[in-house]
């Protein structure tokens, strides 16, 4: 039997030894700690405010934006690294082609910067106009 | 003093752990791992004194001379402090968030090469693996800030997603454009091309005029990927309390802490490998001053590529209390319509000097 580790074989290693690391730690702690939970200590802390409802509701969407945004560029980026490895011993041909396939992605960032998607939006607040009693006096 | 090193050095160079029994590696590994892990608590003494010299004061000083035990301390007490799970927490989540975490920021040190034939896997994607298995910070962070049910953990640990997934674009293409210089995604093999008799004048920072681009929007993106000032907005303790970790004690608490310092030795690692040449020693041979050969060799290695971590880290500190916190769509501004556009110039240019001038 071949006894000898193959690179992705050590990193398995790795990521045993860092889930012994975490179990371990979480074990470790458990026969240390007091545990004399109450309802207090286990209420959702809002700084000593009870909690109103459930934090799990619907968030802005603009978070959903960036993260299409991501994605787009992500997989771009994915696809340029297997490129930067060969495209010196290619030259010119795969510079050209990869200018290209940079290009319509560039342009898919200008057209969401355009379209202002880009902006954060941020909420207008909304002052009431009161009227200033002796304005005119002034 | 350096010749005794040196010997050290020749010793150790026949050592590869990727030749051992898989038995033997492990066991020797797991020593290694929790030193390791102790050093990286460090930082953790490291932030609070250069904060405290940065501010005029002393920093921890009861425990041990100079408060040099504190670390240890802090770990005694995290392991004795009661573990909340607040009630209405997504258990499963909760629990599993710090642990992908802190396994994300640790099994990228699997291929950090410490020196010419210390690393733990030479993968020949390694910059690939590095900057892809970082990103699993993500999922951590999501899982602990949802799993909490926690207003200020989840709008921390969503703050802290968008932000970090919209550093990446810059960042993956700054490094990109390393890769490219390169030629290669393997460390060592990007390292090799870094290393010579004339010491830092072969660095990629210093052979290429270009390089200074990627280096500085990498710089600035890594700051966000590790939620450091003034990208800390997922954080912020005057507005969310802790961000995704509020509900966190005891022992999670410490595994996130951990995890956080170890991936900003990673990405400090990342920067000094792509752009300051990892363990390559930055003294130059000078005639009969062979400075170079002198300070070259596997411990050696070890101490460069630690010093020029360290010296990110030191610099992401100093930071801390130089600039103020960015607001929210000050940073996407940033991110979105001036690194990623720069991040595309600097990929373009590195490119064409690549081809047409080198």
């Amino acid at each position: 039997m071949d006894q000898t580790l193959s690179d992705f074989g050590t990193v398995f290693v790795f990521l045993l030894l860092g889930i012994v690391f975490v179990v371990g730690g979480y074990l470790t702690a458990r026969l240390l700690r007091p545990s004399r939970p109450n309802p207090e200590k286990l209420a959702i802390y809002e700084c000593g405010e009870e909690a109103v409802g459930s934090a799990w509701v619907k968030f802005n969407i603009r978070f959903y934006v960036v993260a299409l945004i991501f994605i787009i560029f992500d997989v771009e980026v994915v696809f340029l690294f297997p490129w930067a490895t060969v495209f010196k011993q290619l030259g010119e041909f795969a510079l050209i082609e990869a200018l290209v396939f940079a290009g319509i992605l560039v342009l898919g960032l200008v057209y969401a910067w355009v379209k202002g998607d880009l902006d954060w939006v941020r909420p207008q607040p909304n002052i009431p106009k009161m009227p200033v009693v002796g304005e005119k006096d002034r | 003093m350096s010749t005794s090193l040196n010997a050290w050095s020749d010793a150790l160079s026949g050592f590869s752990p990727a030749g051992l029994p898989l038995g033997l590696l492990i066991i020797a590994a797991i020593p290694l791992v929790f030193i390791a892990l102790y050093a990286l608590t460090y930082g953790v003494y490291g932030e609070r004194k250069i904060s405290a010299f940065m501010q005029d004061r002393l920093g921890p000083m009861e425990v041990g001379k100079w408060g040099i035990l504190q670390t240890l301390a802090d770990i005694l007490k995290l392991l004795q402090k009661e573990d909340i799970v607040n009630k209405e927490a997504d258990k499963f989540l909760f629990v599993i968030g710090p642990g992908v975490l802190f396994v994300g920021a640790f099994l990228a040190f699997a291929v950090l090469p410490f020196g010419p034939a210390f690393i733990g896997a030479d993968l020949n994607v390694g910059l690939f693996y590095a900057i892809g298995i970082v990103a699993l910070e993500v999922v951590g962070i999501l899982a602990a800030g949802w799993g909490s049910n926690n207003k200020w953990a989840l709008y921390g640990a969503i703050r802290s997603v968008a932000q970090i997934v919209s550093y990446e674009i810059p960042a993956a293409i700054a490094i990109l454009c390393g890769a490219m210089m390169a030629g290669t995604l393997g460390m060592q093999q990007i390292i090799l091309q870094q290393q010579g008799e004339y010491g830092f004048l072969h660095y990629f920072l210093f052979q290429n005029p270009i390089a200074w681009l990627p280096f500085l929007i990498y710089f600035i993106s890594s700051l966000a990927e590790t939620n450091r000032a003034p990208f800390d907005i997922p954080e912020a303790e005057s507005e969310l309390v802790a961000g995704y970790f509020t509900e966190y004690t005891g022992m999670k608490f410490a595994v996130i802490f951990l995890a956080e310092y170890g991936s900003m030795f990673m990405v400090s690692a990342i920067i000094s490998i792509v752009f300051l040449g990892g363990w390559a020693s930055p003294l130059p041979n000078i005639g009969a001053l062979a400075l170079n050969d002198w300070t070259s060799g596997p411990l050696w290695g070890a101490f460069w590529i630690v010093m020029k971590g360290f010296f990110f880290i030191f610099i992401q500190m100093w930071l801390r209390w130089t600039l103020p916190r960015l607001r929210v769509d000050q940073l996407m501004h940033l991110c979105w319509k001036v690194l990623t556009p720069f991040a595309f110039v600097a990929f373009v240019l590195t490119a064409v000097w690549e081809i047409y001038v080198k």
